[in-house]
């Protein structure tokens, strides 16, 4: 059995077998549609995320499966002081999967190790968010045909997005990636980072400015800066509006570059860049539903 | 010069940092232990300057070499049995510790989930660097253990 932490936690090759059955799932979707009849999915969200938590939903009901769970923690036994440990065998007698959610970083993992039916971490607070950096690499592979040569530009929080991180060292494993980050100095990326790119010889810069490096771009990945991660609102304040892509920016970019977010997006994207043909957001949630059914089926080993 | 006998069975930790032995003789646990116990500080030392060195007198399976390479693997472990040398052991920086730091990340699991052991997994051998197994927070204070 296994379980999914970390985007690391499958290799290269791994992943090109799950993303080719998202792409066949996304040719073919009534091929799929009863692959998990009978199955149940427990969504185990301690901490609110539509998003996340309705793209779980919406694979599991697109395989023929179906859902339950909470999506607060108020409306779960953990607010009478249930462990994590304790919740996850409770879940195991219920469902055949779990997507689990929870503020605390580490937390999906204790439940993995206590499971006996796979776990998927949905995101566990700053530290990592799987199942948005394979939706990233999907869309990128989808979108491009391949993962390799390119240059990508992170721009926002690089400091707290998780989103970030997993993205970095996923793409880390691909050849002639080039890494651009864009960020004000107290959000810049953390070291280890910058260490390990490095350490593998692979070509990185960090700047302040957008548009001074908008041309060089393939891909941008633009990121909010999330008030849940302060501890100091005035930081927030000061930090959430340094970066805005609007139409002016967008005109210095390549005609083939594409727009990435992991949404949701507060104000960091102007709304008139929603129709610039390069805006592929959009299309990112759809392979978010197409990578977590390819997912849910390779953890059950149904494929 | 001071003399301190020789032991009959346990173990010698020679060249520890001057200064350190006390901090050792805790993590070791040896303060909840009733061998005897000899802390020599700021012994002469031609390789250091000054050393500390321990002995304890001990049966020797009770000591936790994993404990002390995560303090200072360039401690000498001696093993005597029968008042002989019988070992010097190498240390190295084990792979995973367990309960002997605590991770401070107030985000980590760990800060909430009751009975859930404190992991720490060596990430760079080169640098020290240890990290939490559950929130990959780096521990950085070894520099200042030794």
């Amino acid at each position: 059995m296994r379980h999914l932490m970390s985007p690391l936690d499958f290799s290269v090759e791994e992943l090109e077998k799950l993303f080719i059955l998202a792409n066949e799932i996304e040719k073919d979707p009534d091929r799929f549609k009863e692959k998990c009849k009978g199955k149940k999915l427990a969504t185990c969200f301690y901490e609110p995320s539509t998003r996340t938590r309705l793209s779980f939903e919406a694979a599991m009901i697109n395989l023929g499966g179906s859902v339950i769970g909470f999506s607060d923690a108020n409306s779960s036994s953990a607010a009478k002081g249930e462990s994590v440990s304790d919740t996850i065998r409770v879940i195991s007698c219920f469902a055949d999967i779990c997507a689990m959610r929870h503020p605390k970083e580490g937390a999906p993992m204790v439940a993995a190790s206590k499971s006996s039916i796979p776990v998927i971490n949905a995101g566990d607070g700053g530290h990592q968010h799987p199942t948005q950096t394979l939706t990233d690499l999907l869309t990128i592979r989808s979108l491009r045909g391949n993962i390799k040569n390119f240059t990508i530009g992170l721009c926002g929080d690089l400091k707290f997005g998780r989103t970030v991180h997993s993205l970095i060292n996923a793409l880390m494993r691909y050849p002639g990636i080039k890494f651009i980050f864009i960020s004000p100095p107290e959000l810049k990326v953390p070291d280890y980072i910058t260490s390990a790119l490095v350490d593998k010889g692979i070509e990185y810069k960090e700047v302040i400015s957008l548009e001074e490096v908008m041309s060089e771009l393939d891909f941008l990945y633009m990121t909010r800066v999330q008030r849940e991660r302060f501890f100091n609102e005035e930081d927030y304040v000061r930090l959430k509006d340094f970066y805005i892509l609007n139409k002016e920016k967008m005109a210095l970019a390549k005609d083939d570059m594409l727009v990435l977010h992991p949404l949701p997006r507060v104000n960091e994207i102007s709304v008139d860049v929603d129709d610039d043909p390069r805006a592929a957001y959009f299309k990112q949630v759809k392979y978010g539903v197409y990578v977590r059914m390819a997912l849910i089926l390779t953890l059950l080993e149904l494929v | 010069m001071l003399n301190i006998g020789k032991i009959e069975e346990g173990f010698v930790l020679d060249h520890i940092k001057a200064g350190k032995s006390l901090q050792i003789y805790h993590h070791l646990g040896l303060d909840k232990m009733d061998s005897t116990v000899a802390i020599i500080r700021n012994a002469r030392s031609n390789k250091m300057g000054k050393k500390d060195i321990l002995k304890v007198e001990c049966d020797i399976d009770m000591l936790d070499l994993d404990v002390l390479a995560f303090i200072d693997h360039n401690i000498t472990v001696n093993v005597i049995k029968d008042g002989e040398i019988i070992d010097k052991k190498e240390l190295q920086l084990p792979k995973e510790i367990k309960n002997i730091i605590y991770c401070k990340n107030p985000r980590c699991i760990t800060s909430i989930e009751q009975g859930l052991p404190h992991i720490f997994v060596l990430s760079d051998e080169e640098k020290e660097i240890y990290r939490c197994k559950y929130c990959e927070e780096k521990y950085s204070e070894i520099k200042e253990l030794k």
